[in-house]
């Protein structure tokens, strides 16, 4: 256990880099905590309010396009503070305002790169994903090419990212909760687990968008309450704030320009690469845009989310340089009151130990409990995007060839959300004591060179055919997988060798191109009729991605 | 939806008009979000002293702070003109489009 803990702290200390690429996923092991009775009740709270409105959700969910999409009847601003919410994760507020303790204006460039995926993403796809998709992105992928083949591989595509992702969020619940609330690490799990398929199985999109709506209004109330408080002790002043930061910290005043972060500047571009289209990868944040009414509210949704995502990122940063000064100067934050030593809890802790410097024990439950719920939300998103992959592609399309009814659908959407949550909990538990930042770079490089590639080339490509998806999804995937084998994280950390084979820690520059290349030689070369088709094919989809005809609409369907 | 649908709306010059314009403005903006960042980040890799220059005389803020900061706004801004232009002058053109193809 001990050996463990301090690989995990010597990876997460090890670069900034590390540090940051577990910013979406990962929290380091932790020690318990007494029970924080404040914070369990102001939980409870939040999942008695859910839970109200699961059972609402649930009498409004009738057809399967309720379940996976909520009848398409989000608005575009209720579905931007979803995708808001979806992207800003537990581990977003603590990784990355760590970063900005430990160290200064590389945590901020390194927020930038979090964000400018976003407008590419509205400018390139919202709409297309919009008038094209129904359910799912592997409709999209599969929407003139084999049903059965291409549906399968980008449902699997799925599922992985998905399985991956929500391993490393269990594993991160039970160690924050584990050490906010003083919960026992197994049993956090399990209430994450249970809560997040009660949330699915009888309240689906729309119960899974309300939670995430709230739970991005509390992340966002809590963050601004919390640096009002904080700027307060500044006079209001941001250069106090650095004066006062750049005292403190051991850096001096190295931290108030870019350090060592990006002093690789490979490793920077392959992660900007990941996490850009990789983001545009990800099921759960995919499938949020099908659940508004049309490309209208498609797009104001991206512009919505990425306001609030910036705003969160600008707050997130500001708190960690002021956390330099009030939680690195403060003894009692540290193990033994030696502020050379390690902070209490862990080096995610200074936005919580914060949080409790200004606000006190009554804001420091406030947040946790707020931790707790992002994760909640985060965990239900990825639930319901696995369901959808097995009930909606791989049973009604493809082993059903389209035949289900709306009844047995959603009965394997539901068996498929408790076989998820099960899954989840044993995965979560079994990978207690292991380091997990890996997954998250598997999950984002799957994303990004499996997923994306497959999704913009049917979008934008009209010689894409079949055998070209599946040969350049599988050289991304298998390049994805290996290459993050073969780095730091897996070979090093994990299997103990003493050099990584792969020196970066992220795959996309190399296994993108790859992917690339293979689905645009193997569909070049393909002269079948059958590709032939596929090509000619295209043009109708072509007018549909532009104008809509065809799509599905509101509620009506 | 028949395929005839598509056909007619192919033809329409309108719809090559709705498609040009915003498949170029799309076009545009990513090019400039993400020039922006990847200068950003050259800068960063190579010229890292640029971002160290203080802000004032003597004070510890520095450019680096400003620059990142309006490389979370500005993209933001633009995200807002693109929807603006798309949900009003796209969207008339790709009405018509609609209406044309519908009526003959």
């Amino acid at each position: 256990m001990k050996r463990i803990s301090q690989t995990l702290s010597a990876l997460l200390l090890s670069g900034a880099t590390t540090l940051a690429w577990a910013g979406p996923g990962a929290v380091e092991a932790a020690q318990k905590q007494p029970l924080n009775m404040t914070a369990i009740s102001m939980f409870f709270v939040f999942v008695l309010a859910t839970m109200g409105i699961t059972w609402w959700a649930a009498r409004r969910t009738k057809s399967t396009s309720d379940f996976y999409t909520a009848g398409g009847g989000i608005t575009g601003f209720q579905n931007g503070l979803a995708i808001a919410g979806d992207y800003m994760s537990a581990a977003t507020l603590l990784g990355l305002s760590s970063m900005v303790f430990a160290k200064g204006l590389d945590g901020f460039l390194f927020a930038v790169g979090f964000f400018v995926g976003w407008p590419v993403i509205l400018f390139m796809m919202a709409e297309r994903l919009r008038n094209l998709g129904r359910f799912t992105f592997a409709d999209i992928a599969s929407y003139r090419l084999d049903q059965n083949k291409v549906r399968t591989f980008a449902a699997i595509g799925s599922l992985t990212v998905v399985c991956f992702y929500l391993i490393v969020q269990m594993v991160g619940a039970g160690q924050l909760i584990k050490l906010l609330f003083g919960l026992d690490y197994n049993v956090a799990v399990v209430v994450v687990g249970v809560l997040m398929v009660c949330y699915v199985t009888f309240g689906g999109m729309i119960a899974t968008t309300w939670v995430q709506i709230i739970k991005a209004c509390l992340l966002l109330a809590g963050g601004i309450v919390l640096l009002f408080m904080t700027m307060s002790k500044f006079g209001f002043s941001l250069e106090k704030m650095a004066v006062a930061a750049v005292a403190t910290h051991k850096g001096g005043i190295s931290i108030m320009g870019p350090g060592t972060l990006m002093s690789d500047p490979v490793t920077a571009v392959s992660m900007s690469l990941g996490l850009v289209f990789g983001t545009a990868g990800l099921p759960h944040i995919l499938m949020r845009f099908f659940t508004v009414p049309n490309a209208v509210e498609a797009r104001k949704s991206v512009f919505v989310a990425s306001g609030f995502i910036g705003l969160f990122f600008l707050v997130v940063c500001t708190l960690g340089l002021a956390s330099i000064s009030i939680v690195g100067g403060d003894p009692k934050f540290f193990e033994g009151g030696n502020l050379a030593g390690k902070l209490i809890g862990g080096g995610n802790m200074p936005v919580m130990h914060l949080a409790n410097a200004v606000g006190g024990d009554l804001f420091l439950g406030f947040m946790s409990a707020v931790a707790f719920a992002t994760i909640l939300a985060v965990v239900s998103g990825l639930a319901l995007a696995g369901a959808s992959a097995v009930a909606h592609d791989i049973y009604a399309r493809v082993i059903r060839q389209g035949k289900a009814t709306e009844a047995e659908e959603m009965r394997v959407t539901r068996y498929a959300t408790v076989g998820l949550g099960v899954i989840a909990v044993i995965l979560g538990i079994a990978f207690e004591k292991q380091n997990v930042v890996f997954l998250v770079g598997l999950a984002f490089g799957i994303a990004a060179s499996t997923n994306f590639p497959i999704l913009i080339l049917s979008m934008y490509w009209k010689g894409l055919t079949t055998r070209g998806a599946l040969a350049g999804g599988i050289v991304g995937l298998i390049s994805a997988v290996s290459f993050v084998v073969l780095s730091k994280a897996v070979w090093v950390v994990v299997l103990n060798n003493p050099a990584p084979i792969f020196p970066y820690e992220q795959p996309a520059l190399f296994s993108m191109p790859l992917a690339f290349f293979f689905t645009w030689l193997f569909s070049v070369t393909d002269k079948t009729p059958r590709a032939q088709a596929e090509i000619a094919a295209f043009d109708d989809q072509y007018v549909r991605s532009q104008t809509g005809i065809g799509a599905a609409g509101a509620s009506a369907h | 939806m028949s395929s005839q649908i598509y056909q007619r709306v192919r033809e329409n010059p309108k719809f090559k008009e709705l498609v040009t314009r915003r498949g170029r403005l799309g076009g545009l903006l990513s090019l400039i979000v993400l020039g922006c960042y990847y200068a950003f980040m050259a800068v960063v890799a190579f010229k890292p002293e640029i971002f160290r220059i203080p802000l004032a005389e003597g004070g510890m803020l520095t450019w680096g702070v400003p620059v990142s900061a309006a490389l979370i706004i500005g993209p933001w801004l633009l995200t807002g003109y693109y929807v603006s232009k798309a949900n009003s002058d796209f969207d008339r053109l790709s009405d018509e489009i609609l209406r044309e193809a519908n009526k003959k």
